[in-house]
């Protein structure tokens, strides 16, 4: 059994927010870390790994420097690391990362592919269900829990007030929750061995079956139009009453907000 | 992909177990403020299994007209056979702008739909208007007019963007439920429906539904919830969140808690609200004995109403309340309490 996890390094947000000049994010300026859902996703694939003998491969699009991120995983526990990285898909918005992907994907072996429901810096939760578009497999979003039994998996997909327990055939693609797993730690041995592991690096060559009109910034639907920090909202009122004035003070601004 | 055939504001109106979600009211809302700025009409379209009795309730807050994909598979929702339900009325009816609610089903939905039919998405938008891209004339450029302004914060609400998707159509974009308004209802109106069915035939992206596992926990996400009303190390230990929960109750709302008060084993780490918990938007966010650790407001400053309650009076949570009352929290909290209890028994 193949599995293939897309993770994403990220921004660590407590570092601060850059932007270059056009608008998009500089990447380059800010600390990183690896997606936490795409950990929990990673965690569920090396829980194969240990179950049936997955082969795990992590896969990242990004910087060069998003080597380091392939490295940790590796150092959790995957097999092999493969970087997605050229000039030419800079700047992509989740449809021109969604068809990058899947281009790197048609190149590998896979019956179940994973992908972290959504990463901290963009919030979007759109690339691994539009992955799943390209290739056309199926996709469960959402998953809060995850089993292989047979050529298919079942999986416990979260909604709102609810959870459907759902079967797809393999190959298919699973975004993971953080709620997943508590993703295991790197071993010293791993590190050591991670930090001599090749890496496979991929530029827009590599990618199959993919238009130069659907990559990086050029192939992206969506453009900024203005992006900037958030304009934190200063203090608002303070009051120190004594206890009975204070209820009714509280309750005067519930009933102006109509909240009551 | 002549953008000129494009027109009309679409909506998803989402439904589970024959009930309309209130994101569908919300959106119906919303693109009639774009509709108006447009010139044109909204168009909610109504995808599930025996559904078309709902149709009105879309007339009645605001809809112009109703499509409805009625389908035995669209019975309960899954990925696929509602992608094609979409993606086909899209294809065929050509709106110009899509939304969708960022709900546990939209945020699938909307990628997918998206991806099928090669357009652009901006997910969780919390502002959407009518405007000009590139906002201001850049040189070289051409700048077009009524395009959909997409605003969403990103970075954890670091950073707000504002996104335009000039040369796809429709523009798409998930909508957080909870920010937009929905308009008045009005009883009786009786929708103009548009029965479309593209056909479904299953094939191996039918997933299959093995079960349907409703309410999850006792407790809801408190992601999702409109009321939080919040604990910190100034509860003093687990047996002080019954009035806290007493609160709650009064007001429909949530507890949750800050980092300390799971570190101190008085809550379980799901109720959480910080850079290592959950990030909540509530309508109100009550912080009761909560410092206000930079991780902590993290979480929960982007709640559109903030009130604290807190006895020291330079505790930073005071600098992102909206409302900030300095005094002892075991008086204040169950007080507050009877009191708004005695309020809503008038109202009712």
């Amino acid at each position: 059994m193949k599995v293939v996890v897309c993770i994403k390094q990220v921004p660590d947000t407590k570092g601060g927010v850059k932007f270059n000049p056009d608008g998009t994010l500089d990447r380059a300026a800010m600390m990183t870390i690896m997606n936490p859902d795409d950990k929990a996703g990673l965690e569920a694939a090396l829980r194969l790994k240990d179950q049936y003998g997955a082969e795990v491969t992590v896969l990242t699009m990004g910087l060069p420097k998003a080597e380091d991120v392939l490295r940790e995983a590796m150092a959790m526990g995957a097999d092999k690391g493969v970087l997605v990285t050229d000039r030419v898909l800079g700047g992509a918005d989740t449809w021109a990362t969604s068809q990058t992907l899947a281009g790197a994907l048609r190149n590998m072996e896979y019956d179940l592919i994973i992908t972290g429901r959504q990463a901290i810096d963009g919030d979007t939760a759109q690339v691994g269900p539009q992955i799943s578009e390209h290739l056309n497999i199926p996709v469960i979003s959402y998953a809060q829990n995850l089993k292989v039994e047979g050529d298919s998996v079942i999986v416990e997909r979260q909604f709102d007030d609810r959870y459907h327990v759902l079967k797809a055939k393999m190959p298919c693609l699973i975004t993971a929750l953080a709620e997943l797993n508590e993703p295991r730690y790197m071993t010293p041995g791993g590190i050591f061995d991670a930090c001599r592991a090749e890496i496979t690096v991929w530029g827009r060559a590599d990618l199959k079956d993919v238009e130069d009109s659907n990559l990086g910034l050029k192939g992206s639907p969506t453009q900024i139009a203005k992006a900037s920090d958030k304009v934190r909202k200063g203090a608002g009122e303070k009051v120190s009453l004594d206890p009975g004035e204070s209820v009714d003070y509280i309750v005067g601004k519930l009933k102006e907000k109509h909240v009551i | 992909m002549n953008l000129e055939e494009y027109k009309g504001v679409y909506v998803f109106a989402q439904q589970v177990d024959n009930v309309i979600n209130n994101i569908a009211f919300e959106l119906i809302g919303k693109g009639k403020d774009l509709a108006e700025a447009l010139g044109t009409e909204v168009t909610a379209v109504l995808v599930g299994s025996g559904v078309k009795e709902l149709a009105d309730q879309l007339a009645e807050y605001g809809a112009d007209k109703v499509i409805v994909v009625d389908d035995p598979e669209l019975k309960e929702y899954r990925t696929e056979p509602y992608t094609h339900a979409l993606a086909s009325v899209i294809r065929n009816y050509k709106p110009e702008i899509f939304l969708v609610g960022a709900t546990a089903i939209g945020r699938d939905l909307g990628p997918r739909v998206s991806a099928r039919i090669h357009t652009g998405l901006t997910a969780d938008c919390t502002q959407l208007d009518i405007g000009d891209f590139p906002l201001t004339p850049v040189p070289g450029k051409e700048q077009k007019h009524n395009q959909l302004l997409m605003t969403r914060p990103a970075f954890g609400g670091n950073t707000i963007a504002t996104i335009a998707c000039p040369d796809f159509r429709p523009q798409m974009a998930t909508v957080r439920p909870g920010v937009m308004q929905k308009r008045e209802r009005k009883p009786g109106v009786k929708a103009n429906v548009e029965e479309f069915n593209p056909g479904f035939t299953p094939d191996s992206k039918y997933v299959e539904i093995m079960e349907v596992v409703k309410a999850v926990s006792n407790t809801v996400d408190i992601m999702d919830a409109k009321i939080l009303v919040s604990g910190g190390r100034g509860m003093g230990g687990s047996e002080n969140f019954k009035m806290l929960e007493d609160l709650a109750e009064v007001l429909g709302g949530q507890v949750s808690c800050s980092r300390a008060v799971v570190d101190a084993g008085w809550k379980p780490k799901d109720l959480q609200v910080g850079q290592t918990g959950k990030t909540v938007r509530p309508n109100v966010y009550f912080a009761i004995g909560i410092s206000g650790a930079i991780q902590h407001l993290a979480g929960m400053e982007e709640s559109d109403i903030i009130i604290a309650i807190n006895k020291d009076e330079t505790a930073p949570i005071f600098e992102v309340a909206d409302y900030g009352v300095v005094g002892d929290l075991n008086k204040i909290v169950p007080a507050l309490t009877e009191k708004l209890r005695a309020e809503l028994a008038k109202n009712a």
